[in-house]
């Protein structure tokens, strides 16, 4: 995005999704490996996460150094926080590995979105949510035949207890429909939507305070002071942004570990 | 007033496109995630379990060493106050049994004392006495004897031989002892 920028005309560039579709292959064109900008970001936040992770705990020891310490409660924060909050002890720690990495795989690929050079959420490509989705529902449908066998699951989801037998007729296409079919979307849209509205906000601002300082098209000097304005505007949408990617990794977990809390309980 | 001119993206995109997803984006969702799993499920949480294991059982043995110490230290606190109090009790005794020993004693030296006394003064009477009537009697056959000198001297005789003199100057003699 800033490349663009950097050489632009006078004219103002209003983001588009050309941002994310239609990018020049990279790396392995025309191939299934083919890599675009937006994939290299994401392997590099990738990579870069594992790197940081086996930094901390590679030496781990009874007494933490600093980076240990943070590492460690990185990963407490989805150990307690989320899996053992919602899953109890033992299944708590059966499901921390795959939350924690569904937790800093997002939370990886949707930082780079506020990082300077790469500037794109690793996160805003459709498959990766979309994966990350799936990996969630086959966790859930898993833990529930695990836990109370596929057929009480399937049921005690279908056909809540409780409820007068003729609403059985609505309430079962419904909660199919809710649960083994919205429930991956959900959590795939709602991360993408999250990280492609994130990150054209902040180009527009970005992108106007550009306009706003430096085109000749704005003849009289004081139209250039709301380019401040953009621009201030831009430094909030970075601080939100940053936030959001936090937040959107921790409702993507959550929810998972909500899901696979809902099947794996009894009560149906 | 500018005029701004608003220049449209600069090639036509169909939106529905992001949503459907390349395949080449699958795969590089799939892999990464796959790799990361991989990461957290064989190495990160072993890592986490088996460290905060270790550190769980080092805190409890810590706590489990305190306890043990503390009790330790509580028992002989106690035992050294049982001590404490036993030998004070002890040298209450001690000091008692010593009062009265003490108390016998000097009742004791004090009565042998006063039958050294008693005795002492009674033989001294017995002694005087004694003496007192050796004094007697040797006074008594002196006066006698003194007064037939004197007497003798007197008439100008001797009256020594002489059984009658002799009997006269007893019964001076024991008249004066019955007059005193």
């Amino acid at each position: 995005m800033i490349a663009p920028l950097l050489q632009a005309d006078d004219d103002f560039h209003s983001p588009s999704l050309s941002e994310w579709i239609g990018l020049p292959q990279i790396l392995f064109e025309g191939t299934p490996f083919a890599m675009n900008r937006i994939i290299l970001v994401r392997i590099i936040a990738i990579a870069v996460m594992l790197l940081l992770f086996w930094l901390a705990l590679r030496k781990a020891r009874v007494v933490p150094s600093r980076g240990q310490s943070v590492g460690e409660m990185a990963m407490d924060f989805v150990r307690v926080q989320i899996a053992e909050e919602l899953l109890g002890k033992r299944l708590g720690t059966k499901y921390t590995p795959l939350l924690a990495s569904i937790f800093f795989a997002i939370l990886a690929a949707n930082l780079t979105g506020v990082i300077p050079g790469l500037n794109i959420a690793g996160s805003s490509l459709v498959a990766f949510p979309l994966a990350l989705g799936i990996v969630a529902y086959i966790a859930f449908i898993y833990a529930g035949t695990k836990e109370v066998g596929f057929g009480r699951f399937v049921t005690g989801h279908l056909f809540p207890a409780g409820a007068p037998a003729w609403i059985y007729v609505i309430l079962t296409p419904v909660e199919f429909i809710n649960i083994f079919i919205v429930r991956p979307l959900s959590l795939a849209l709602r991360l993408l939507l999250n990280m492609v509205v994130g990150h054209l906000l902040l180009v527009l601002c970005f992108a106007g305070t550009h306009f706003l300082f430096f085109s000749s098209q704005i003849e009289s000097g004081w139209m250039r002071w709301f380019g401040v304005g953009t621009l201030l505007g831009g430094i909030v949408i970075t601080i939100v942004e940053l936030a959001v990617a936090a937040l959107q990794a921790y409702v993507f977990t959550l929810l998972t570990a909500a899901y696979i809390q809902q099947a794996v309980s009894e009560e149906h | 007033m500018t005029s701004i001119i608003l220049v449209a993206a600069e090639e036509e995109v169909n939106g529905a496109e992001l949503f459907f997803p390349a395949v080449y984006d699958i795969v590089w969702s799939l892999v990464p995630f796959a790799l990361v799993l991989l990461f957290f499920w064989k190495w990160g949480m072993p890592m986490m379990t088996k460290i905060l294991d270790e550190r769980a059982a080092k805190i409890e043995g810590g706590i489990e060493r305190a306890e043990k110490a503390q009790a330790e230290a509580d028992e002989r606190l106690n035992e050294y106050q049982e001590l404490l109090t036993e030998a004070r009790t002890e040298a209450a005794s001690i000091r008692e049994q010593a009062r009265v020993d003490g108390q016998e004693i000097l009742a004791e030296l004090k009565t042998k004392a006063q039958d050294e006394a008693d005795r002492i003064v009674k033989n001294a009477h017995v002694q005087i006495e004694a003496e007192r009537q050796a004094a007697l009697i040797s006074l008594k056959s002196e006066v006698g004897s003194l007064a037939l000198d004197l007497a003798s001297g007197v008439i100008g005789e001797t009256l020594g031989e002489d059984k009658r003199a002799k009997s006269v100057v007893d019964r001076f003699l024991s008249e004066m002892e019955k007059s005193k």
